[in-house]
């Protein structure tokens, strides 16, 4: 399954007839894919404040951002310019240095987890060994930073904002670990590549929706969870608590909660389509279209037309799953912090270890579906 | 690969300046709240250690446990109960604090002895597992090391069952530290605000 462009190499390659040494060339090369994926998340965050704009309009029969570009496609720059202008305020009695280490806690693990998604066989910053794990972790450690800012703030809303957040993240990363842990049971691997190649085999039927539907809702409603978006969003209930622990928040400070919960959001997007839709995988194999055109696998042409079909893919599948996170934001209610509770820890946690128990049992009686 | 070995010397020497003085914070801080976000600091530093030693699997789980259950456990208790009250101050303290130095200091001579004079086998680059050692802590965790991983989710069970009976008053009628009967009212809120005269 080796195939697809290995950018890397031919980089390499190319500084190397400069005359360069390699060792040179892989430093000049290592910050270019980290740059480009926070570009890509920057942009990623920028379109969906677009499209939440848009789509909640349409869902309340407004028209929305107009006037700022065609179809108000500048507003979410013009939001961010505003964000970045505007006078940073630390309250008097807060405390300063947590206030300010609160925000840079919550989206650097968010970025960083972008370190494992991968948008073609060889298009990602690392293919980590540990892989889905890896992002499992990180997140774990946001409700750290949400704490920090809700206690720094010296607000009691923000404070109970940021409690609920903590409570809330914990319940529900359990009920995801052990949905993520069904896959990697089937896939025998942690990392993200395999995990996609693992479900190339036959296009749309081989992805993992269809053998694991009851682990696809789990993840699919815990990664709402986690992102604090409705009906689960709590921490930052506005009728109840302001704005949660952003509440005392301006400016660049505030812009960062703002980049780190659509960060998430486009991040678990990214993961669900790569755990349960197939990743870069085009729903008819790229060996039969290969196959129906006479052409050989290797060839260029087709090499640049699978990666190019593996970035749209990953980015459409994502964008979907996006547009229903915010159709969802705009047309539920929120669920009371009993329900939350309850949903998660006697619903879901139940649900997704049977759920764990029944792959193992079906990867014992049926190998050849579900991974030997 | 001269690059990469100053790299790992300059990320090891980062690390180790954060562990010793993140630690030294969360003794001699005053603040209790400090104390907890730089233990969750110094748990993130032994994370970047581990990530040093190839040992990628131990440093993600470190940082699972450590930071993302305990640590945070931590922090949600103090803030939870954070009430201000004035401590008596301790007649003895310079005894106290002497003993507690000695004991500490007898402790850090055993470890360095234990440092010294142990034979530490290094393993050569060649026979690191590195990515394979997920695979290979399943394999111990389910076989020689099966009893004590069992063990360790039955002490975990008890410590939760202990853990629900104490915040649970209905379960018994009577207090268990002073035996007068279990008011079977809401937990009293703190009398005193949460969040006054910080500075």
């Amino acid at each position: 399954m080796e195939y697809g462009l290995d950018l890397e190499y031919s980089f390499n390659e190319f500084l190397k007839g400069f005359g360069l040494s390699s060792e040179i060339a892989h430093i000049i090369w290592l910050p270019l894919p980290m740059l480009l994926v926070l570009v890509a998340a920057v942009v990623g965050v920028l379109v969906t404040v677009w499209l939440e704009r848009k789509i909640s309009a349409a869902a309340q029969q407004r028209i929305g951002p107009e006037y700022a570009g065609a179809l108000g496609v500048l507003q979410p720059i013009a939001d961010g310019l505003k964000l970045l202008v505007k006078e940073d305020i630390i309250p008097a009695k807060a405390d300063g240095i947590l206030f300010t280490a609160g925000p840079i806690l919550v989206l650097v693990p968010v970025i960083l987890s972008w370190l494992i998604v991968p948008f073609g066989q060889n298009l990602l910053i690392s293919n980590v060994g540990i892989g889905i794990f890896l992002w499992i972790a990180l997140s774990s450690i946001q409700p750290i930073g949400l704490l920090m800012s809700g206690y720094a703030s010296n607000n009691k809303y923000s404070l109970l904002g940021g409690l609920r957040a903590a409570a809330q993240s914990i319940s529900y990363e359990i009920p995801l670990a052990l949905s993520v842990l069904a896959i990697v049971l089937m896939t025998n691997s942690l990392s993200t590549i395999d995990i996609v190649n693992q479900q190339s085999g036959a296009g749309i039927l081989s992805w993992n929706i269809w053998r694991q539907p009851v682990g696809f809702i789990v993840f699919w409603i815990c990664a709402l969870a986690e992102c604090e978006r409705l009906p689960f969003d709590l921490p930052e209930a506005e009728e109840e608590l302001v704005a949660g622990y952003q509440t005392e928040y301006a400016g660049m400070k505030f812009a960062l909660f703002y980049l780190g919960s659509y960060i998430n959001l486009i991040l678990s997007a990214l993961l669900v389509s790569i755990l349960y839709l197939g990743g870069w995988g085009f729903p008819i194999p790229v060996e039969l279209i290969a196959k129906f055109l006479n052409l050989p696998i290797n060839a260029p042409l087709i090499q640049v037309f699978t990666a190019s079909i593996g970035i749209v893919m990953t980015v459409l599948k994502a964008y979907l799953l996006v547009f229903i996170a915010i159709l969802l934001r705009w047309t539920t209610p929120r669920v009371r912090i009993d329900q939350l509770l309850d949903l998660g820890w006697k619903f879901l946690l139940p649900i997704s270890l049977a759920n764990l128990l029944i792959t193992a049992g079906l990867k014992l009686a049926f190998p050849q579906f579900f991974g030997g | 690969m001269s690059i990469a070995i100053t790299t790992q010397f300059i990320c090891f020497i980062i690390l180790s300046l954060v562990v010793i003085i993140g630690a030294l914070g969360v003794v001699l801080l005053e603040s209790i709240v400090y104390s907890a976000f730089l233990l969750g600091g110094v748990f993130m530093s032994v994370a970047g250690l581990y990530l040093l030693l190839n040992a990628s699997f131990v440093a993600a789980a470190q940082v699972l446990v450590y930071v993302g259950a305990v640590n945070v456990l931590i922090i949600f208790a103090i803030m939870l109960v954070n009430k201000k009250e004035d401590l008596k101050p301790i007649n003895d303290i310079k005894s106290r604090r002497v003993i507690s130095l000695s004991i500490c200091l007898t402790l850090l001579s055993l470890l360095i002895r234990v440092d010294l004079t142990n034979v530490w086998r290094l393993s050569s680059p060649q026979n690191s597992i590195g990515e394979e050692s997920t695979i290979r802590i399943g394999e111990h965790l389910f076989s020689d090391y099966l009893l004590p991983f069992e063990v360790a989710s039955v002490l975990l069970l008890m410590a939760m069952i202990g853990a629900i009976v104490l915040a649970r008053r209905d379960v018994m009628s009577k207090d268990i530290s002073t035996g007068l009967p279990v008011d079977q009212e809401l937990i009293e809120k703190s009398s005193e605000p949460l969040l006054t005269n910080k500075n």
